[in-house]
């Protein structure tokens, strides 16, 4: 006969480092990912931006995955990394509004207080050693305040002008840090976010050519219907790369 | 023991004899000692008569700058020159390497140096040492048939481009390009791009810093621009300055040569039995 | 499929570099206020000065959410102070109960490492310096964070402080005037941006004195 351990379900494995995977209730490692998503503050209020894929590894495996979402009356939410625990983040926060909406008191939650949420949600996951594998960026504006900030995987968090995540730290921040300023316009500021997603799309494996740009000011969010960009491959020297210089395979 | 086992110097290539080891020492969790690194920003473009060339001059070892103002962009013939990035030792050593096999080719056949035959000598040489020679090259020139622009990675594999970016910047370099280069720019628009793009490595990745270097490379003719750029001068300097007060005292002037103490042996085998 | 990331680590290094000097009245508590991780910039304008009390202020530099974490800790801690005893924290206060916080995640640290500067009960300047798991000590002047190797020789050459052992006791403070420890702090920064990378974009220096706390910036290099 065996013997009953005293372990009962509630205490963890002994090292809870150390599990294999098959007995782990933990996301070692992200299934379908979303690609970067990139935002900025203008004139009126935030303009986010992010692309429709949802890759399974290397697979292309979904192309019309909403990543930027509304939270409450006054933020936006756009998530990178896996999309599952950005759906469950998102029922989080459908409580966390309906339960502040009950006490009816005219009062609602603005992207500064859904920003700290964010930052205690994803910090408290990383120290169980469970977290959620996303970089969010949070855009909104409330009385005339515009906020914009990021939370990544381990709880790390800042508000800036410009946020991006991902590659899009890599390959858009040095666009936005040389041509973004106070004042751009609606127009100006879709122009710049095109600009670094067609950037993204070229360099960035993972992207598509497929968007979604979002917008949110003092009289509420637009989010855009999926759309694609204007590409150039045409450059002479990609035609027949070796032409003059034999031997450079 | 025969002697003359040791005394045969080294025919050829790098010497492989502590690899053992090393492995030994790495097994037993030993680190090795880092090397310099030129965490990096380099970049080249074709432009309508020629090549453009740049790089940062930032080396670092670790997270501390141990030169502000190197050079990057290597001779390799006088109508060819190349941009180095990975560990410096091993960028300096390769270019050096085949520009000096380049040269002798030129005597020898008495003719420019092309471009493709400087990326076969050098993707030759990564490729037998694969990867463990961490270069990777920009490499860019003018020869008879024309301006070409290679990248080279520290395995050996190549690539033909109209403007291409290496090193820990260049992604950041890379943005600038993607955003903005295009076929038949003039040399002043060529040359503002390439600074561009090095400055956007500059800024934006911590690996880059410092000044931009140009290298302009054109038919029959080429400029070197030694720190076209200075976008990084220094933020404060106290106007009184420092003083290091000299805390170490010096015991004795007096020098004794050591011959009056010791019995010195002239000649003889006194090492020996 | 493959796996891609097998393995994430709880903490990450957002560098940077603090520095606290005490004078006979007055503080120096200085932080700049990059904030990286690996090779790339996240942002250049995160402060890592909190002000803890009014006569306590405290720069991390190190893992960014564990230092924000710490800080609400101190700060939530603080508010109960106060409704106890109707009163702020004194400055060694604040460090003790700060070294305690850290001593209590003594098996899971906080990966921040602090100075905490202020001015004691006979406004005196202090400086408190900490390890990652609540060594601490009071010293006339200090650096921590990624700058620290380059900055702390060079405040040992200007600012030697006598010995610990000396018998009476001597006073730990530095004999510098205030203007010259702002001066000296500028100084000291701008040659950590020179040679190290997480250290840089701007400068951030608050002043604490009898007449209460001040606050003065410098731009420094950004690549």
């Amino acid at each position: 006969m065996e013997k009953m351990t005293l372990q009962d379900s509630n205490q963890p494995n002994n090292s809870p480092l150390l599990n294999s995977e098959a007995d782990s209730q933990r996301t070692l490692y992200p299934y379908v990912t979303g690609t970067s998503v990139i935002a900025l503050k203008y004139k009126d209020g935030i303009l986010m931006a992010a692309d429709m894929g949802g890759s399974y590894g290397s697979t292309l495996r979904y192309k019309c995955v909403e990543r930027i979402k509304p939270i409450g009356k006054h933020s936006l939410l756009g998530a990178s990394g896996e999309l599952s625990d950005f759906q469950e983040l998102l029922r989080y926060l459908d409580e966390l509004i309906l339960y502040d909406n009950m006490w009816d008191d005219g009062n609602s939650l603005g992207p500064k207080e859904v920003h700290n949420y964010l930052t205690r949600v994803m910090y408290n996951r990383r120290n169980k050693f469970n977290p959620l594998w996303n970089s969010l960026v949070l855009g909104g504006v409330k009385n005339g305040h515009k906020y914009l900030g990021m939370v990544s995987m381990i709880g790390v968090n800042f508000e800036d002008n410009h946020v991006a995540t991902g590659f899009g730290n890599h390959l858009a921040r040095p666009i936005l840090r040389d041509e973004w300023h106070e004042n751009l316009s609606f127009e100006d500021g879709v122009k710049l976010l095109e600009k670094c997603m067609r950037v993204l799309l070229y360099r960035d494996r993972s992207a598509v050519n497929k968007l979604q740009i979002a917008k949110i000011t003092e009289e509420g969010f637009t989010i855009s219907q999926p759309y694609s960009l204007k590409t150039f491959w045409g450059f002479s020297a990609f035609q027949n790369p070796t032409v003059g210089a034999e031997g450079s395979w | 023991m025969s002697k003359s086992v040791v005394d045969v110097p080294p025919k050829d290539g790098f010497s492989f004899d502590l690899c053992r080891r090393n492995a030994m020492l790495s097994d037993k969790g030993v680190k090795p000692p880092s090397y310099r690194k030129t965490g990096t920003t380099i970049v080249g473009l074709i432009f309508q008569d020629g090549v453009i060339l740049g790089a940062d001059t930032r080396a670092t070892e670790g997270p501390i700058v141990c030169d502000k103002n190197c050079e990057k962009i290597h001779y390799m013939a006088p109508n060819i020159y190349c941009c180095g990035a990975g560990t410096a030792a091993d960028t300096e050593a390769v270019t050096d390497m085949v520009s000096s096999q380049l040269q002798l080719h030129r005597y020898h056949t008495g003719r420019e140096s092309r471009v493709v035959t400087a990326l076969t000598l050098l993707k030759k040489h990564l490729f037998n040492y694969q990867g463990y020679v961490s270069a990777a090259l920009v490499l860019g020139g003018v020869d008879i048939t024309g301006p070409h622009l290679h990248t080279i990675y520290p395995h050996g594999s190549t690539d033909t481009l109209p403007f291409a970016t290496m090193g820990s910047g260049s992604l950041a370099a890379m943005a600038i390009f993607e955003s903005k280069y295009r076929e038949g720019l003039t040399r002043n628009e060529g040359i503002q791009l390439v600074a561009e793009a090095i400055c956007s490595g500059i800024f934006n990745d911590l690996g880059s810093g410092s000044n931009v270097d140009i290298c302009v490379i054109t038919k029959g003719h080429k400029e070197y621009l030694r720190n076209h750029l200075l976008p990084n001068p220094r933020t404060y300097v106290n106007a009184k300055g420092y003083s290091f007060s000299k805390k170490t005292e010096v015991l004795l002037t007096k020098i004794t040569p050591l011959k009056e103490k010791v019995e010195v042996i002239e000649g003889g085998d006194a090492m020996e039995e | 499929m493959t796996k891609q990331q097998a393995n994430w680590s709880p903490y990450d290094n957002n560098g940077g570099s603090c520095v606290a000097i005490a004078g006979a009245d007055y503080c120096v508590i200085a932080a700049d206020t990059r904030m990286s991780t690996g090779y790339s910039i996240l942002t250049r304008e995160y402060s890592k000065i909190c002000k803890l009390a009014d006569k306590s202020v405290m720069a991390s530099s190190g893992f960014q959410a564990d230092v924000k974490a710490l800080q609400k800790l101190l700060a939530a801690r603080h508010l109960i102070y106060q409704h106890q005893h109707n009163k702020q924290m004194s400055c060694p206060a604040m460090a003790q109960l700060l070294s305690n916080t850290l001593y209590y995640k003594r098996f899971f640290p906080y990966y921040s490492f602090n100075v905490l500067g202020g001015l004691d009960n006979e406004g005196k300047g202090c400086v408190f310096t900490y390890d990652a798991v609540g060594s601490y000590e009071r010293v006339g002047y200090s650096s921590q964070g990624s700058g620290s190797t380059l900055i702390m020789p060079f405040l040992d050459n200007q600012l030697k402080s006598p010995s610990p052992l000396l018998l009476p006791a001597q006073d730990a403070v530095t004999p510098l005037s205030e203007a010259e420890a702002v001066d000296l702090v500028k100084t000291v920064f701008a040659s950590a941006t020179e040679r190290d990378i997480y250290t840089g974009d701007k400068l951030e220096i608050v002043i604490l004195n009898a007449d209460g706390i001040r606050r003065e910036y410098m731009e420094l290099r950004k690549d």
